[in-house]
């Protein structure tokens, strides 16, 4: 008989990622049918929010991030019509998303945000989080690539996010390379940090195989809100796989108010079918926990690799060594075709 | 020896302070006066070291001078929310205004697609430079389209953390904005797109711009590659570390071309080539206004602002 969990009782409310993180897996291809189908599904079984936009949030339609299906408003109002219970939200990256696009966003039915800078440049997202906050959405600051900046500075960043009228601060292991004790020291100071009514996330990647127990770490250390998706369906190795986490806390007593089974039976039945290539940590997502490297440029890179003939591994590297981030996706054909050419290839 | 045009520098920060060194070096601008709000100001000290004349007191504290110290060109580097107030005190003056912010008054100007045309209307009193991304992009989306129509151009701008100030920070929305549209009304582009990254890596990234245009029909290949490479030549009289990394590089219709621009490092280092640009299009568009002005084909008037 195991020992009762000192978690047991807290209470966790999950966002789900399938249909934002897993557009990322998906080349930004699934159909608004689809999308209905599995958010009708994660409403039924109690998932409180669905993220709902292309893989790189609102404006993410481009050449740079690669073009949906449909449109966002699209997608969200489709989504919107659809849902009984839960709340639907976007991400918005400045620099990339507007407020006008937020605003759309809204009016389409979206009642959430996760406003998202990189780990150290939390200063470019005062007016979104304002604009927000206005609209009267549940509005998240979201750190991306939380590992490339420390404890305190994190928690510097997440103070200036909380200052703007953040109500959630989300630490985002864009790279899936955290361990689990960069979790828990992150978020315990935080916690300390932080108003006691500011919740704090923890949005993980599957890369080193820790999405699962870096969520825990993260619930263990005082956040409240996890991102996960159904199969972990995302990019790169993918997230926290959500029916995964839903059974852990179960068996933890943590109070998610989800259906485990019924997630269970739409990560099996629905999601994984649909998969272009099973998500998992395979040796270029590993790569990509091992090196730092943001999640989302292992497709592109398998593009380029294949179009240049330099090996995928080795973008992936030098895209780590010379510290590119989220939203940089040119810089993987750019450093294919230096690396070809210096390998006379090109 | 020819004699120099007198000119102000509005805004004593980073972008002002840079453009004084590239306006000292000029053979056709004298910058005699530098205008701050702060008097504790580096880029006031700057300049008073170079035998400028100084003021903490705005705008206002320049208007008394510009007759008696023959102002004919300011260069306003505040920001958007002054730039209206700037432009209407000095125009009533006679004094022509370069815009290095995104107040967007003026024509918008990227000096080697279409300086020329605004300096021969002759009757602009006002032009801005519209963004750092779109000084380094809009030359290149103007050489694809020169070539064959572009039906959509995006363009992305990777930047260092340190070379982006607060006013750009808090205002990317701005940027976004003021980007996007100059890429079709400048560019060419029936749509735009811009994308801006700020990148926190030490040591600082050089600024990094990626060009992607969707043309009509099957690309050019050679007429595409030749108009890009005579274009960069062109940016390149103004802005040296204007330099081509790799393409012009085509997949299907899609053209893509990836620079660099490093800075001269004047008064900010060389990584950031974002504000470099900006200070060498705005001192060559008032170059080019000045010869204008000296040769008699533009003329200064006094506006009538209501």
């Amino acid at each position: 008989m195991m020992a009762k969990s000192k978690l047991a009782g807290r209470k966790v409310t999950l966002h789900d990622m399938t249909l934002r993180d897993g557009m990322h897996a998906k080349r930004e291809q699934i159909p608004v049918e689809m999308m209905v189908r599995i958010a009708s599904g994660l409403d039924a079984a109690s998932v409180p929010y669905l993220q709902v936009t292309h893989g790189a949030g609102l404006g993410g339609n481009s050449i740079q991030h690669g073009r949906a299906l449909a449109s966002n408003a699209e997608y969200i109002s489709a989504v919107a019509a659809a849902v009984k219970q839960a709340k639907i939200s976007v991400l918005l990256i400045p620099g990339l998303g507007t407020m006008q696009e937020l605003q759309e966003a809204y009016d389409s039915g979206a009642r959430s945000v996760h406003v998202a800078t990189h780990s150290t440049e939390a200063d470019t997202s005062p007016q979104h989080i304002a604009f927000a906050r206005k609209l009267g959405m549940d509005t998240t600051g979201f750190l991306m690539m939380s590992h490339l900046n420390d404890a305190k500075g994190l928690t510097g960043q997440a103070l200036l996010m909380e200052s703007y009228g953040a109500q959630t601060v989300y630490v985002t292991d864009s790279a899936g390379y955290m361990l689990t004790d960069d979790v828990t020291e992150v978020i315990s100071r935080m916690r300390d940090a932080l108003k006691p009514e500011t919740e704090i996330g923890f949005h993980g990647h599957h890369n080193l195989g820790l999405g699962i127990a870096n969520s825990i770490a993260a619930i263990a250390a005082g956040a409240s809100r996890i991102d996960a998706s159904l199969a972990g369906l995302g990019a790169g190795a993918g997230n926290a796989p959500l029916e995964v986490l839903a059974a852990v806390c179960d068996r933890m007593g943590i109070e998610t108010g989800v259906d485990t089974f019924a997630l269970m039976d739409l990560a099996e039945d629905v999601v994984v079918p649909f998969m272009d290539d099973i998500v998992r940590v395979d040796r270029e997502a590993l790569t990509l926990g091992f090196a730092g490297v943001y999640s989302t440029f292992l497709l592109p890179t398998r593009r380029a690799a294949e179009r240049f003939g330099v090996p995928a591994r080795d973008i992936l590297i030098e895209l780590g060594r010379k510290k590119m981030i989220g939203g940089q996706e040119d810089m993987i054909q750019d450093t294919a075709m230096t690396m070809a050419r210096e390998r006379g290839l090109l | 020896m020819v004699e120099k045009l007198k000119v102000a520098i509005v805004g004593s920060g980073n972008i002002g302070t840079d453009l004084l060194y590239k306006l000292k070096r000029s053979a056709l601008l004298e910058p005699v006066w530098m205008v701050g709000i702060d008097a504790g100001s580096e880029g006031l000290a700057r300049a008073r070291e170079m035998g400028l004349k100084t003021t903490h007191d705005g705008v206002d504290g320049l208007l008394p001078h510009v007759g008696a110290d023959d102002i004919k060109i300011a260069f306003d580097a505040t920001s958007a929310y002054v730039h209206a107030e700037n432009s209407r005190k000095l125009n009533e003056l006679g004094v022509f205004m370069v815009d290095l912010t995104p107040a967007a008054i003026g024509p918008l100007c990227v000096p080697p697609v279409n300086l020329g045309q605004i300096a021969a209307q002759g009757s602009q009193m006002n032009v801005n430079m519209i963004s750092c991304a779109g000084q380094a992009t809009i030359p290149i989306v103007s050489a694809v389209g020169a070539v064959q129509p572009v039906d959509y151009a995006e363009i992305i701008a990777s930047l260092s953390s340190l070379s982006i100030g607060q006013g750009t920070r808090a205002n990317l929305d701005e940027f976004t904005y003021t980007t996007s549209n100059a890429l079709e009304k400048v560019g060419g582009a029936k749509r735009g797109k811009a994308l801006a990254i700020i990148n926190p890596a030490d040591p600082p990234l050089i600024m990094r711009n990626t060009i992607y245009c969707e043309v009509e029909g099957e690309p050019d290949r050679a007429a595409i590659t030749e108009s890009v490479l005579r274009m960069i030549e062109q940016v390149q009289v103004y802005v040296p570390g204007y330099r081509l990394v790799n393409g012009p590089d085509f997949d299907g219709n899609r053209v893509a071309v990836f620079m660099e621009v490093a800075g001269l490092g004047d008064y900010l280092p060389t990584y950031a080539g974002n504000l470099d640009i900006m200070t060498a299009a705005a001192a060559r568009t008032g170059e080019m206004f000045a010869q204008g002005i000296l040769d008699g084909t533009v003329t200064l008037t006094r506006m009538e602002n209501a």
